[in-house]
């Protein structure tokens, strides 16, 4: 805006890096170069540990950005599908023989099944009538997953046999955060890439309004549910990864405080910003982690920081710090 | 029969808890357009602040009294604090709001109570009274009663008083509200206050039949917010005829196929209910005006 | 030809009926304006056409084709858009993005295309940018297409909602009320763009407040009163109709009317 303020030299660069900014590939790179240079600070197998679910989570958030930041719609039962995932890589090679690999495939597309067949149905209400809907189907998955004990060993969850890639077993703090990684990344990478295309724009203008977007083509119904179903694919793949990492699974990976818990991070990182899912995870991931040294006081400063966050950065952190450094920029 | 009966009076006394959460939840969605989340706790610090004043040494019904009140200074605090200076938030943003004051209160409990089950004497005793060959506690009757006369109390109000008028005029349109001179901030505040005392309420109601502590209003809040869609958000008998449907639901869920299966037999009706009626039992449609 | 006609449409809100058997024909390249009083259901007959309500009795037919009830975008994928009367922006995109959806009906890519960002979908991407960009010049807006729609205008607001209908390339535009609102010379430049839609051959059907812009630019008027019609013609004739004048001003006014004109 200011530009004329600044020496003639000066504004060459200034433009070169904003339009260095606006890049497609600039988040990419920027999102490869963190998640690489991030070991240089981990110092323990327990901080590999911390950040492999930050970006675990992260991947889960990914999907539900999609559906939440960009299509508009509340899910308060997201933790459904990072169930359906879960058990999908647990029972998967504990009751019918496949290996893990396939397992987590087979998870990701039964989620999608799923996920397709209530869409339709779900998706047409609106508001709080989708929350609540969203939050009986998550509490139904988590609700079978804890009374089908013969195959899901009920409350008490099961043991999750490790991931082999041919005669490779994929264990260790490190070794799950590189995969960790490396899916984020790709997980981050096709989001984007939806953003920039038909499919992207649509979303984003059923979010601003639906009906603008029908009178221009748009087939809501569908793209809300295409979106529905890539949310859940997202969050199958992170529940799988989440139990093979652990070793473990109980159906609290697909309770309702899960579920609010990934809106949480959504909504604190930012909704409809992809760098968000990761700030917003990382936050209330670490954040519960830091604050077991309070011992009683942890859930009282959890829910003031929550609040905070929420007052004073209300568009979420990363659009909210965005905005002022752009206004402080030019 | 009597095991139908029976049913019936346990659905009752629980469903009637939920509905006054969702009634609590349609209050302040009224006044401000604000799910807080945070109502299931106003339920858990009624029961839990009486627990501990009678364990004081108060007696019951000034225990009982203080905790309201009490209460409803957290519900005024919550309003003034935390949902007033985000007011024109995005609606999402105000509800995790409440959520983190919802977790905020539970680690409070947490801290200035404690982490154990507790009680109070039911107030006519324990002997189950027979009707029809069902057994009932004396206590189920207290809860219906207490919850009617809290519904005739708010119907009064609302209804007969100027502020009643207000929080009406506000709930159909904010602007004009606030056009014609109403102060809108203080009837939102108004109605955390009213909710509040209606949750404390029905958590003193309930305590000597379910047991109350520090984490109790989570699966209330839960329960309570799917009675109030089950009704149709923003409709006080949908709130009222949700709540108790939702509890004769689950009653008749756990007695006639598995206990396990009760909540999901009930999220199954709700969300049967609302692929049919996407507006709830009694909400509005609304035609939308472009 | 004609491209839109409707045949005793009607549709009521509870005890109030909106539109009331209204019949009308609309011939290829034509501007055809619908007036009336406030409350006469022009932008309830427009919502009705579009798809966003369903009608009560009667039928819609789009080239001759029976269109009754389709939803609004399957209507759009049979050539018609339009704007509204209060602006439906999305306002978190850009100009350019938001005409960009206006392309939507003629892009094609699918789902795990576009995940996978394929030569098809980048092609794809620059094609609709390009006609995005096209329609804003067309409107006048091509210096603002990185602009968030969110800090713009109203009349600028205006015309981008023209602009985002335009690159639909539809044979049928509905426009509601494109110049409430606006200035005198923002008034202007909705009239041009409007001479010059009808000039490239696209069918117009306008409703519009500012009778001096009617007038102007409209082939055929058709009025509407209470839900029904009162009347329909060329500019001249519909001016001069003492039904039309009535509804306008009622009883007692046209009489103040004949008064001070005689």
């Amino acid at each position: 805006m200011q530009d004329e303020t600044l020496t003639p030299a000066a504004r060459p660069i200034r433009s070169r890096l904003a339009s260095l900014r606006r890049h497609p590939l600039a988040l990419p790179a920027a999102l490869t170069v963190l998640v690489a240079v991030t070991p240089l600070f981990l110092a323990s197998s327990y901080h590999y540990r911390i950040a492999a679910l930050v970006l675990i989570f992260a991947l889960a958030c990914l999907g539900l950005n999609l559906l939440m930041g960009y299509a508009g719609q509340i899910s308060l039962g997201h933790a459904g599908f990072m169930g359906i995932g879960a058990y999908a890589v647990a029972i998967g090679p504990a009751h019918l023989g496949l290996p893990s690999w396939l397992s987590l495939l087979a998870g990701a597309a039964l989620s999608a099944l799923v996920a397709f067949i209530v869409g339709r149905p779900i998706l047409r209400l609106k508001r709080h009538y989708l929350a609540v809907a969203t939050l009986g189907f998550g509490l139904l998955i988590a609700i079978v997953l804890t009374n089908e004990a013969e195959f899901t060993g009920g409350p008490d969850g099961m043991a999750v046999e490790r991931m082999q890639l041919f005669g490779w077993t994929a264990k260790g703090t490190v070794t799950w955060y590189w995969i960790s990684a490396i899916t984020f990344l790709l997980g981050a990478k096709l989001a984007l890439n939806l953003i920039d295309s038909p499919t992207g724009r649509a979303l984003r203008a059923i979010h601003d309004g639906e009906v603008a977007a029908s009178v221009l083509g748009v087939d809501v119904a569908r793209k809300k549910l295409a979106a529905f179903v890539l949310a859940a694919v997202y969050a199958s793949v992170a529940g799988s990864y989440l139990a093979l990492f652990n070793g473990h699974i109980t159906p609290d990976v697909a309770g309702f405080l899960r579920s609010i818990e990934l809106v949480a991070m959504v909504v604190l990182g930012g909704m409809g910003s992809i760098l968000g899912s990761l700030v917003g995870t990382a936050v209330l991931v670490v954040l519960p982690q830091t604050l077991t040294v309070l011992h009683d006081y942890e859930h009282m400063v959890l829910g003031l920081i929550i609040i905070c966050i929420m007052i004073f950065l209300r568009e979420g952190i990363v659009p909210t710090l965005a905005a002022a450094l752009g206004a402080r920029r030019s | 029969m009597a095991e139908n009966l029976q049913f019936a009076f346990s659905g009752l006394t629980v469903g009637t808890v939920y509905a006054l959460v969702a009634l609590g939840f349609t209050l302040i969605y009224n006044a401000s357009d604000v799910i807080n989340f945070a109502q299931g706790e106003f339920v858990m610090l009624g029961g839990m602040t009486t627990v501990f004043l009678a364990m004081a040494g108060l007696p019951l019904p000034l225990a009982a009294l203080a905790a309201i009140a009490s209460t409803v200074v957290v519900g005024l605090a919550l309003h003034r604090l935390a949902i007033e200076p985000a007011r024109t938030a995005n609606p999402i943003v105000l509800i995790m709001i409440t959520i983190g004051a919802s977790i905020f209160l539970r680690g409070l409990a947490q801290v200035v109570f404690d982490k154990r089950f507790h009680t109070l004497p039911p107030i006519f005793g324990s002997e189950p009274i027979r009707i029809g060959g069902a057994a009932i506690l004396p206590q189920s009757l207290v809860v219906l009663a207490g919850a009617v006369v809290i519904v005739v109390l708010l119907w009064a109000f609302v209804d007969r008083t100027l502020f009643g008028k207000a929080l009406i005029a506000t709930s159909a349109n904010r602007l004009a509200a606030r056009l014609v001179g109403i102060d809108t901030r203080q009837i939102v505040g108004f109605s955390f206050a009213v909710s509040a005392a209606i949750g404390a309420a029905a958590g003193i109601l309930i305590t000597p039949i379910t047991l109350t502590s520090f984490d109790v209003g989570t699966l209330l809040a839960l329960k309570g917010f799917a009675a109030a869609m089950l009704g149709g958000i923003g409709s006080a008998l949908g709130a009222v005829v949700g709540g108790l449907l939702l509890g004769l639901l689950e009653a008749f869920a756990a007695g006639y196929l598995s206990s396990q299966y009760k909540d999901a037999v009930a999220f199954l009706v709700i969300l049967a209910v609302l692929f049919a009626m996407p507006q709830g039992l009694f909400g509005k449609t609304r035609v939308e005006r472009v | 030809m004609i491209v839109l006609s409707t045949d005793r449409l009607s549709i009521s809100f509870g005890a109030l009926r909106a539109v009331d058997r209204v019949s009308l024909e609309v011939e290829e390249g034509l501007v055809f304006s619908i007036i009336g009083p406030n409350g006469a259901g022009k932008t309830t007959l427009f919502n009705v056409i579009s798809g966003l309500y369903v009608a009560d009795e009667g039928r819609v037919l789009i080239a001759g084709e029976d269109v009754t009830a389709l939803p609004p975008d399957k209507l759009a994928r049979r050539g018609l858009s339009r704007t509204f009367q209060n602006l439906q922006i999305f306002f978190r995109m850009t100009a350019l993005e938001n005409v960009m959806v206006g392309c939507h009906r003629h892009e094609a890519t699918g789902l795990i295309a576009d995940l996978l960002h394929l030569p098809a979908v980048l092609q794809q991407n620059r094609r609709s940018r390009e006609r995005a960009m096209a329609a804003l010049a067309r409107v006048g807006l091509a210096s603002m297409a990185d602009q968030p729609a969110g800090g713009m205008s109203y009349g600028a607001l205006k015309r981008l909602e023209i602009a985002r209908a335009l690159a639909s390339e539809p044979r049928l535009l509905l426009l509601d009320e494109p110049a409430a609102g606006c200035n005198a010379v923002e008034t202007e430049e909705i009239k041009a763009i409007i001479r010059a839609l009808a000039a490239d051959g696209v069918t117009v059907v306008l409703v519009e407040h500012d009778m001096r812009l009617v007038m102007n630019v409209s082939d055929c008027i058709h009025v509407l009163a209470d839900g029904h019609t009162l009347a329909e013609g060329a500019a001249a004739e519909v001016r001069n109709n003492p039904a039309v004048i009535e509804a306008y001003l009622g009883v007692h006014g046209t009489r103040e009317a004949a008064l001070a004109v005689g």
